[in-house]
Formats: C-alpha cells, structure tokens, sequence
C-alpha cells in the first residue's frame, strides 16, 4: 500500500509558506507530516494529510502547483538502529531512495519514515518480506 | 587628430555633391542588378531617373532587417560573387542572420572609416592597439584590425575573453589604446583591481568602445578607473560593421561618416523625415559600397542629428549617443536578443508555456539575464533534481538559440505580471 504525498511548487518568497498552511488551516486540512526541499529560487513542499483530495483542489483553486506522488510508509521502532534496519535492507536489495523524511507517532514508539523511491513494488516486496509494516493511505 | 582632412572637412556644398552623384549612382546599379531592390522600387514607383540629387533620397522605399533575411545568403549581392573577399553576419540570434559581403573596396572603406575613428581616439602608428573585440563573423574585430592596420598601428589582436590574460598583455606589451565593449572594459578594470594592477600605472591612454548601449556615467567611470579617455563608436553589422559614426575628443556626439553612410531620421510610426534635433529611428544609405548595399535602411536605433561644424573641424553632421530602441531588442554583452527568440524556445521545449520574464542585470560590469519561466503541472516534480534538470535543458537551449549564457529560474504561476495587451516581458535593471 502506498500513501499520497501532496508535492507543492513554491518560490522562495517571504510567506509563501504560511499561505499554504493558513489555506489549510481554515480548511480542516490537518498535515500529518512535511518536509521542504529547497534550492537558492525555489522550494518543494513535501506533505502528508488526512484528506489528500480536499488539500489537493483547495491548493489547486488558490493557483498553487500541486502534484501527487506515491510515496512508502514505513514504521520503524523509535530507538537507535530502527531506521538502520530499513536502511540495510534497501542498500542490499538495490533498492534507490530518491528523498525521505520521517514523523515521530503520538500513540505509539514508533517513527514514521516517508520513503520516495524509484522502484515502489521492489521497495514494498523487500518490505513486506522482512515483515516490516507499511502504512496504508490512513495514517 | 583628423585621418582624413579632405573628407572629414568637406564642404556642406561638396559633400552634397558627392552624395548626390554616389545616390544617383548607386540607385541605377541596385535597379539593374539586384532583383530585390528591382521589386522594391517598381512597387513603389520610383525609377533611377527620378533620383536626381540626395533630396530624392525620401522617394526611395525602406529597407528592413525581415526583408533581408528573404534573401539570405546572397540575394543582396549587387556584384558577382568572385569579387567578394569577405563574409560576416549578425550573430543570427533572431534566426536568419544578415548578411555582409565585402568587396576588396569594401574592405577599402571599412578600412578607411575605421583608420577616421581610431585617429578620433588618437591613435597613430606609434601606438599599441589591443583589440579586445571579438574576432570572427562578428565584424567588431576584423573591423578595428583593419582600421588600426591603415593606421599602421600595433595591432594586438587578442579578441575578447581572458581577462587576466588581457591584463599582462596589456603591462607586458605596454599597450596604448584599448578597443571593446564599455562593459567588457569595466570588468576588466575590476579584474585588474583583484589582480592588484594600479591601472593608473599603465599606458593606455585611450579607448574606443561601443557594441551596445552605454552612458555618460559609464564613461566617467571607464576613464576614472582606466585613466583613459573613453570615446563612443557607432556600427552595425548589415551597414558594415563599427565605422559608422565615432566620437572625436570633444566628445559630444557622434561623427557620422556622411561621404560613405548617409543618415536620416524618421518618425518610425508615420515613416516620414524629420529635422535635425528631432528624436526617431536613423535609416541609413551606404553611398559606395559594393558588395551588398543598403538602402534607407531601418536601424532600429533611435537617436537625432546634429549638424554644424565641430570644434574639431570636422564638418561630418553628429548623431547623439543612441538613445534606445523602437523595437524592444536588448544588447547582452554584444549580443542582440530578442524576447520573441526566447519565447519560440519555451515552445519548443515539451512542457514549457510562453510564459516569461526577463530580468537583464549588471553585475560586476557584466549583463546577466535572467529568464524566468512559470511552473506548471507538466514541469512540475516533487524532485528537486528534476526540476533542476529543467532549468538547465532550457537553458541549454537557449544558449543555442541566443548564443549568450542565461540563468533559468522557475516561478510560480501567474507571478509574472499580466497586462492587457502587451506582456511586460523585460525588467532592465541596468544601470548605463
């Protein structure tokens, strides 16, 4: 199962990301995670929601360039060597990552990574192998 | 110092004269060996008979840059191809470039103006000109080596670029006279500066410099930071290169070379002549030349006349330093660009729209530019390194297309300003 990433295309100008977040705010968007990736003249805001539809026509009407990805989530225990596991097992089955970002959970010890990768079903097979836990599109 | 005291001081009647019969000379040999010119004048009703003195110039049709690219490569030529010696053109950035084909006496004139517009700066056969004009198809180089050649000067032909190199050059051979574009000049003195070269130290004593727009505050600065005397020249590629118009030590307007290119200046809107002083488009007639002459040719350029005798004795009427546009071309560093080319290159490139904006900028002496193309879903990628893919394939083909290095940033959509009518598609920045 893979989760939808909502990807935003903005300029680095003063504010601009506090538009966004205000947009959402007023809208019920809750961001369940983010990560910017940014050059000298623009940046890529990178987020997980509860309801990548609704976020994504609010964005698209305020004119907003917006893309959906599929990205992995994975869980990982909240204690050293619980990323390097995942880690580990993606270097030895070739497995690319193109970016990442991770959430700690509130209910659980557990840390949240957001995986892009180049090949999604690989990076799921090698995961579902080694019985580790991939997030469904509910977070 | 006058290179020519018989022509640079002819007599107003004299020169009238010589105009007339180079005119009436001129016409008859386009109508009978240039198709082109042929059609042109058939159209408009006007026969070689009817030019019976520099006054009928006005009877006669313009000449366009669009109307030359027709007849690229050789339908200009009014002799017969064994008697060219030599070709250049514009840097066809605009897609077909102009042509210009010289004759042995069209090297002759290109010569001879040059050898007036190097003596306007000084120069003599005891003085070492470093020609820092590129070498090539552009004509800025050939043409001041041919000028500086006449003179019998030393001719240091090192073109341009390599900056640090220029500057030992420039120590080592104790060069006196320096030629390239006034930008390209203050880079150089900002090179020289880092390199720690106390230019007041040097020998250069002058300079001619042109190829592009430039100020009466960026001459102050040329001759305060090179400790040269910085004169102003006037060419263009389809007339014959620079050796149009220079500005003597008075500097106060440019000499326009009258016995070989004859000036007018017309409202561009209404297309009719005005007087002396008043601001327009100059056209220009090449009076002699063979290989592919000009007539009433549209610069583009606007600027007024200014006639009466110079204090430098020189009789030659002045045009005042260009004073913009009618078109909306900008000069990069040499180079002319127009945004048309730019936008034919965002529709090339899959994904891209017409949607732009240039932002022209003078850092350390030099013009950048700036292109700024709107995001939209199709370029759009949440991976950094593909949208930096992007920037570079469009700048990559814009330096193809342009043959200037552009920086490529992406912006958001609609952030470019929206008129009615007209995009604004330029901020200049620069400061002439």
């Amino acid at each position: 199962m893979s989760i939808q990433q909502i990807s935003v295309f903005l300029e680095n100008k003063k504010g601009r990301l506090a538009e966004v977040t205000e947009l959402l705010s007023g809208s019920g968007i809750n961001i369940r995670a983010l990560a910017l990736a940014d050059t000298t003249d623009f940046g890529v805001l990178r987020m997980i929601v509860n309801d990548y539809k609704k976020c994504q026509d609010i964005l698209k009407k305020h004119g907003f360039i917006v893309r959906l990805t599929d990205v992995i989530g994975v869980e990982v225990e909240d204690r050293p060597g619980g990323l390097n596991r995942v880690m580990q097992l993606f270097n030895s089955n070739n497995v690319n990552i193109e970016y990442m970002y991770a959430f700690v959970e509130k209910k659980k010890d557990n840390a949240v990574v957001v995986f892009r990768i180049d090949d999604m079903e690989k990076a799921k097979k090698v995961l579902k192998e080694n019985k580790i836990n991939i997030f469904s599109a509910e977070l | 110092m006058i290179w020519n005291e018989t022509y640079e001081k002819l007599s107003r009647e004299r020169l009238k004269e010589l105009q007339s019969e180079r005119l009436i000379n001129l016409v008859k040999n386009l109508y009978e060996k240039v198709i082109f010119y042929k059609k042109k004048m058939d159209k408009a009703g006007v026969h070689p008979n009817d030019i019976k003195s520099i006054d009928d110039i006005s009877k006669l049709p313009f000449t366009t840059k669009d109307e030359l690219r027709t007849v690229y490569p050789y339908g200009l030529l009014a002799v017969d191809l064994k008697y060219i010696v030599e070709i250049h053109t514009s840097s066809g950035t605009t897609g077909t470039p102009v042509v210009d084909a010289y004759t042995r006496h069209d090297i002759e004139i290109w010569s001879e103006v040059m050898a007036r517009t190097l003596s306007m700066a000084g120069t003599t056969e005891e003085d070492i000109v470093q020609n820092a004009y590129g070498y090539g198809l552009f004509t800025g180089g050939l043409g001041v080596h041919y000028g500086a050649r006449k003179i019998g000067a030393n001719i240091i032909p090192i073109s341009g670029g390599n900056t640090k190199r220029q500057l030992q050059i420039m120590q080592d051979f104790k060069s006196t006279i320096l030629t390239c574009t006034p930008s390209y000049c203050l880079f150089l003195a900002e090179v020289a500066k880092e390199m720690n070269i106390d230019l007041s130290k040097l020998n250069l004593r002058a300079g001619c410099f042109g190829a592009e727009p430039w100020s009466e505050s960026m001459r102050k600065e040329i001759e305060n930071k090179l400790h040269v005397k910085a004169h102003d020249i006037y060419g263009l590629t389809e007339i014959i290169g620079p050796g149009v118009a220079a500005e003597c030590e008075e500097q106060d307007g440019l000499h326009v070379y009258e016995d070989h290119f004859y000036p007018e200046i017309i409202d561009p809107e209404t297309d009719n002549v005005l007087a002396n002083g008043e601001k327009g488009e100059l056209v220009i007639t090449t009076l002699t030349k063979e290989g592919t002459p000009l007539l009433r040719y549209r610069t583009r350029d606007i600027t007024f006349l200014k006639p009466g005798t110079c204090r430098c004795g020189r009789t030659s009427v002045k045009m005042n330093r260009l004073l913009g546009r009618t078109d909306d071309m900008l000069i990069i560093r040499g180079v002319n660009v127009f945004p048309s080319q730019i936008e034919q290159v965002l529709l090339k490139i899959e994904g891209t729209e017409p949607h732009y904006q240039l932002i022209v900028n003078r850092e350390q002496h030099l013009d950048f530019l700036e292109v700024q193309v709107e995001m939209n879903e199709k370029l759009f990628s949440d991976e950094i390194k593909n949208l930096e893919t992007t920037e570079k394939k469009i700048e990559g083909e814009l330096y193809i297309a342009l043959g200037i290095h552009t920086k490529v940033k992406l912006v958001e959509p609609k952030s470019i300003q929206r008129s009615e009518g007209k995009a604004k598609r330029i901020i200049d920045k620069r400061t002439m």
